[in-house]
């Protein structure tokens, strides 16, 4: 399904429509869920009060700077094997958004635990295992748009950045671990939202009353970042476009 | 790949480039030292709180002196043509960029594992906890120049690329630090000093392939 819009025109076609739709669908859940939890749902004295509010925001954003990682590397994958220019295009526009969540989720993380976890900020980041993790992914994803900007050519930068997000990416599950093994306890809570085996057994889940309202923000957001992405795309497609009409000008004249 | 020669030349390329331009091994010592050496400066004589944060700094140093000269390992060898000759040979240019970085090793990376008592007994780390520790700064300081390898091939291109090698290197060094860190607190006993050979063996396995990708790019 996704290789119909390899093609660029039919890429063009399909998000002019697509845009409008995602990012103001996106837009609504996103204003919804967050409308239901800062001022709906109930504070849970257990979570800090109030500041647990943060989750609707923290908890998406957490998962889409994972995500985007991951979508970031299977783009240039795409882009390195069968050199479809759209991905390179797509692989580009993901970075920035990638690297604005990570600093969203590390963010609302540390704000969220100074209160909670009764720490100063600074010895917050020191303290959690999976705040420093989503740190290194900020600079992961900081090295990969300095390497792209510094090389003098599209196909150059696009090859490098190629390289570097693919060994980027198979390094992420070893620093996760190595940073989990430097900071054995966490006092991050465990994961409430998806729990597999003995822990789904053991930690009560995240009550529906909170569970609905995130899970639609989360799919609100990634409504939003999908469409944000096609616009960035959409945006190098026509500066290309505006290059090549710039050339043939001048070849002309 | 059949023809072992452009290995053993690319380097013995290495070895005399290094030590024709002198620099090349003094720096990371010089570095290295001068990093250590201000440590007393910034947090203060007590011989108590030195000792115990000593092994800990020298890694710290250890990770930066590996940057330091890092920006010449490829480039020097795209401007003088040596890469292109090598992509046209038929030794494979993965092998040859992992004999470069072994090579750059033993000249940039060994001496300071050879500095590191020396520079341990100036902030009174006992001599008894330093083998352990020099055994982990050769694993972990042999993973930087990988690591970092890989960074110095992806911008071999790009002039003045000492920072963005630095930037793109410094989260790849974050497993081996935390284990080798680690490992001075378990001393051999422990299991960070298998993970750190562990980090470096997965480094030996994935940054040659990668080096080779982005050198037969920076040679385009």
């Amino acid at each position: 399904m996704w290789s119909i819009l390899a093609n660029p025109h039919r890429f063009m076609g399909f998000s002019k429509i697509a845009i409008p739709i995602t990012i103001g669908l996106g837009l609504i859940l996103s204003a919804w869920s967050l409308y239901q939890g800062l001022w709906v749902v109930p504070p849970v004295p257990a979570q800090g009060g109030d500041i647990a509010r943060a989750m609707f925001i923290h908890v998406p954003s957490a998962w889409l700077c994972m995500g985007l990682y991951v979508g970031l590397a299977g783009a240039s994958f795409v882009w390195f094997i069968w050199r479809h220019e759209l991905a390179d295009v797509a692989a580009r526009a993901i970075a920035p958004i990638g690297a604005g969540y990570t600093a969203l989720c590390f963010a609302t993380g540390a704000i969220w635990g100074e209160p909670t976890w009764g720490k100063a900020w600074r010895n917050v980041i020191l303290y959690d295992s999976r705040l420093m993790s989503v740190l290194v992914l900020l600079f992961l994803f900081i090295g990969y748009m300095a390497l792209r900007a510094a090389l003098d050519t599209r196909q150059k930068a696009a090859r490098a950045g190629a390289i570097l997000a693919m060994v980027g990416l198979i390094n992420v599950p070893i620093i996760k671990f190595s940073v989990d093994l430097w900071k054995e306890s966490t006092i991050h809570q465990p994961s409430s939202v998806i729990r597999f085996g003995e822990a789904a057994a053991e930690n009560v889940g995240i009550h529906p009353v909170f569970l609905v309202p995130l899970m639609i923000g989360f799919f609100g957001q990634l409504l939003f970042v999908s469409g944000l992405i096609m616009l960035l795309m959409r945006a190098e497609i026509f500066g290309q476009q505006a290059d090549a009409i710039l050339a043939r000008r001048l070849s002309e004249a | 790949m059949s023809n072992p020669a452009p290995l053993f030349s690319a380097f013995r390329q290495a070895l005399s480039e290094a030590w024709a331009s002198g620099a090349g091994l003094l720096l990371p010592i010089g570095f290295f030292s001068g990093t250590a050496m201000l440590v007393p400066f910034t947090l203060g004589d007590e011989a108590e709180t030195l000792a115990k944060i000593g092994p800990g700094v020298l890694w710290l140093a250890l990770a930066l002196a590996s940057l330091v000269t890092l920006e010449r390992v490829f480039q020097a060898d795209l401007q003088d043509g040596a890469l292109d000759l090598w992509v046209q040979e038929e030794a494979s240019i993965s092998l040859i960029a992992l004999t470069k970085t072994l090579a750059h090793w033993l000249i940039s990376g060994a001496p300071l594992i050879l500095m590191a008592p020396i520079l341990g007994r100036l902030l009174g780390v006992p001599f008894e906890d330093m083998v352990p520790a020099m055994a982990a700064y050769g694993i972990g300081g042999f993973t930087f120049f990988l690591w970092g390898g890989v960074a110095a091939a992806l911008a071999a291109g790009v002039a003045r690329a000492g920072l963005l090698i630095a930037l793109i290197a410094i989260p790849f060094f974050v497993p081996a630090i935390i284990f080798g860190t680690l490992s001075l607190t378990e001393g051999f006993d422990g299991a960070s000093i298998l993970f750190l050979s562990a980090a470096c063996l997965f480094a030996l396995g994935v940054a040659p392939a990668a080096m080779g990708a982005a050198l037969r790019l920076a040679a385009e």
